[in-house]
């Protein structure tokens, strides 16, 4: 009788320790990104303190001891601007593919879907390696330098003499990063449409793409809202592809006159200067400072994504991890 | 006249008929273009790394330290031993924080995933899988590289540890959902306790998916760069304390890039080769494990199933 209360009491033990090991793991993510928020805030401190609102208004950089100026605004503007460019681009085409891969037989959509999701598997630093020695040749021969010729005068877009250093290369690479992301999201979107609407559509004598314009699109409109924002929230955080191919300018000069100037993106100038940074100096905290706002700009992004994809996949959860 | 106007009406419906599928055609053709598209750089990406990094593979650039950049023979300018050494100490170190936590954390959102805690826990994972790399870099080199003073492998390790273990939380989450309850309640009719169900039913049945999700994790930390470069910084020496800094595959890379020599960015190139070649290796040695497993647990099936003892 003692023996089995014995058993019964480590039995309970057991699982009362089990329950509270999976909870503190589950709520380690929490106490990280609660931990992550402190630990910028504390280490960027002294850059609010000195520069106040104009760190992110200002747009000199100078690192130099004795006549330190610190504002973001060139680097907050260029990860905008490449993200945009890079979502312009990329999401119609994540949008093209996701309309085939959700809306052709298996035998074609699962290897194509499996060959778009490799594109996810290559590292950004490859992509990088790819954009510079690779990609930059083509792109400024066959694209900016006819752009160039034929705009140049007329449009201030595409008045910078090409490089392939700039805004838009980087943009470019950027928007081929993201298609798989938000096609895979998408597709999974589209596919929970359910198929009564689409038989629906098709029983009305409508073609495919009628059938997508009045039975997917409306039903699916807020997801893929959602994974468009996914895309973003990527771009935006997007460092090292970005790096190497955006020309790295510093400074008041980092706001492009033209698509084809050399720009610095908040990731990247994080990137490029971190390791020179003096903890003692003013330098280390701007740079902290920046992956502040770079954090709370990529937080917000992502919480408006999920909220949106979650929203529309309530029947599936969990098919989105991409 | 009636006649009249239902040959007209024909023909309003035949020209209508023939525009829509013409815009149906134009669409099909669009998005077909799209696709190609997409596929281009990945085609073109392999070719070159493949194409180029061939060019650079040696014995001695799997194995020296590197020599001096721009040198002309192979024998001087060495090779990238140490950074694939690194790049597979970090992806152990990283796993062997991160994969604990990730299944752990899984089972917490599937077992124990109807308290309000589990949404905030399955919600902000979400999040945190997208969080910029570079500023979970950031954070280790304030929580880690500060404190000790100096850049360290275990800084490394822990970015990497954080931008795993979400995904592995999530992919154990949704493989052990697939394990059908009445699983669990077979283990609870014989008295098992919920520890003992998880650890020996659930996660046995669930194993494969959980395995595969582990494998996206460290296939996606063997490319990350951004976080190593305030944490591990580079070196051009081999691993030998957790007090200095190391180099890995993914960062050599970026260093290679900046070089401006012909024979560095064909290094480059090989870097690029061996890396896709790592995280090829790894996902097919664990999938060919865990494939050969599960045909030896199909055969114990099918011979309980025929009564046969075993």
């Amino acid at each position: 009788m003692q023996r089995s209360e014995k058993l019964q009491k480590r039995r309970l033990n057991t699982d009362k320790f089990f329950k509270i090991g999976a909870t503190a793991a589950g709520s380690f993510v929490l106490v990280v990104i609660a931990l992550m928020a402190y630990e910028l805030i504390d280490g960027s401190y002294p850059i609010w303190e000195k520069e106040g609102l104009s760190f992110i208004t200002g747009t000199d950089w100078n690192p130099v001891e004795g006549r330190e100026t610190f504002g973001a605004l060139p680097y907050i503007f260029g990860t905008l601007a490449t993200s945009a460019i890079a979502m312009a681009i990329g999401v119609p085409l994540s949008i093209g593919i996701a309309m085939f891969l959700s809306d052709s037989s298996r035998k074609i959509s699962e290897p194509l879907g499996f060959i778009v999701e490799l594109l996810a598997a290559v590292p950004s630093v490859i992509y990088g390696l790819w954009g510079l020695f690779v990609f930059r040749t083509f792109f400024v021969d066959w694209i900016e330098k006819p752009l160039h010729n034929a705009f140049g005068e007329s449009i201030w877009l595409f008045s910078g003499y090409p490089f392939g250093l700039d805004i838009l290369t980087a943009s470019v690479v950027l928007a081929i990063m993201i298609i798989p992301t938000v096609s895979a999201v998408s597709r999974e979107i589209m596919k929970a449409v359910p198929h009564m609407q689409k038989e629906a559509a098709y029983m009305l004598g409508s073609t495919r793409w009628e059938m997508f314009k009045i039975a997917v699109f409306p039903y699916s409109k807020t997801g893929l809202i959602g994974a468009a924002i996914l895309g973003l929230g990527r771009a935006v955080g997007e460092t090292l592809a970005v790096t190497m191919l955006i020309g790295n300018a510093v400074g008041p000069g980092a706001i492009p006159d033209s698509l084809f100037g050399p720009a610095q993106s908040m990731a990247s100038i994080i990137a490029n200067e971190f390791v020179e940074a003096s903890p003692a100096s003013m330098h280390l905290p701007a740079l902290v400072g920046i992956g502040l706002v770079l954090l709370l700009i990529a937080m917000a992004i992502n919480v408006v994504a999920h909220m949106l994809v979650t929203r529309m996949l309530k029947v599936r959860e969990g098919v989105v991890n991409a | 006249m009636v006649n009249q106007k239902r040959a007209e009406y024909r023909m309003l419906f035949k020209q209508n008929v023939e525009r829509r599928l013409l815009v149906d055609k134009i669409v099909r053709s669009v998005v077909v273009a799209c696709v190609i598209i997409a596929i281009i750089p990945l085609g073109s990406i392999l070719l070159e790394v493949f194409r180029n990094g061939a060019a650079a593979i040696s014995i001695e650039f799997l194995t020296q330290l590197p020599g001096a950049a721009g040198a002309t023979g192979a024998e001087e300018l060495g090779g990238v031993g140490h950074a694939i050494q690194g790049t597979l100490i970090l992806i152990g170190l990283a796993s062997l924080i991160g994969v604990p936590i990730g299944v752990l954390s899984g089972i917490f959102l599937s077992e124990f995933g109807d308290m309000k805690l589990a949404n905030y826990v399955r919600f902000y994972t979400d999040v945190f899988t997208e969080f910029p790399s570079i500023v979970i870099g950031i954070f280790a080199f304030l929580v880690i590289v500060l404190v000790l003073g100096h850049f360290s492998p275990l800084a490394g390790a822990f970015a990497l540890s954080l931008i795993m273990f979400p995904v592995v939380a999530r992919t154990t989450e949704e493989s052990l959902k697939l394990v059908p309850l009445t699983y669990r309640e077979a283990g609870l009719s014989l008295g098992l306790t919920k520890f003992t169900i998880t650890t020996r039913i659930i996660i046995s049945a669930a194993k494969s998916g959980m395995i595969t999700g582990i494998l996206l994790a460290v296939s996606r930390i063997g490319g990350e760069t951004a976080p190593l470069i305030m944490t591990i910084l580079g070196s051009s020496q081999f691993f030998h304390s957790f007090d200095e800094p190391m180099d890995a595959l993914p960062l050599r890379i970026w260093r290679f890039s900046l070089l401006p020599y012909e024979s560095s960015v064909l290094q480059g190139w090989g870097s690029a080769l061996v890396l896709i070649f790592v995280i090829l290796a790894i996902n097919l040695a664990v999938r060919y494990y865990v494939f050969g497993k599960r045909i030896n647990i199909f055969g114990l099936f099918a011979k309980q199933r025929t009564g046969k003892k075993i």
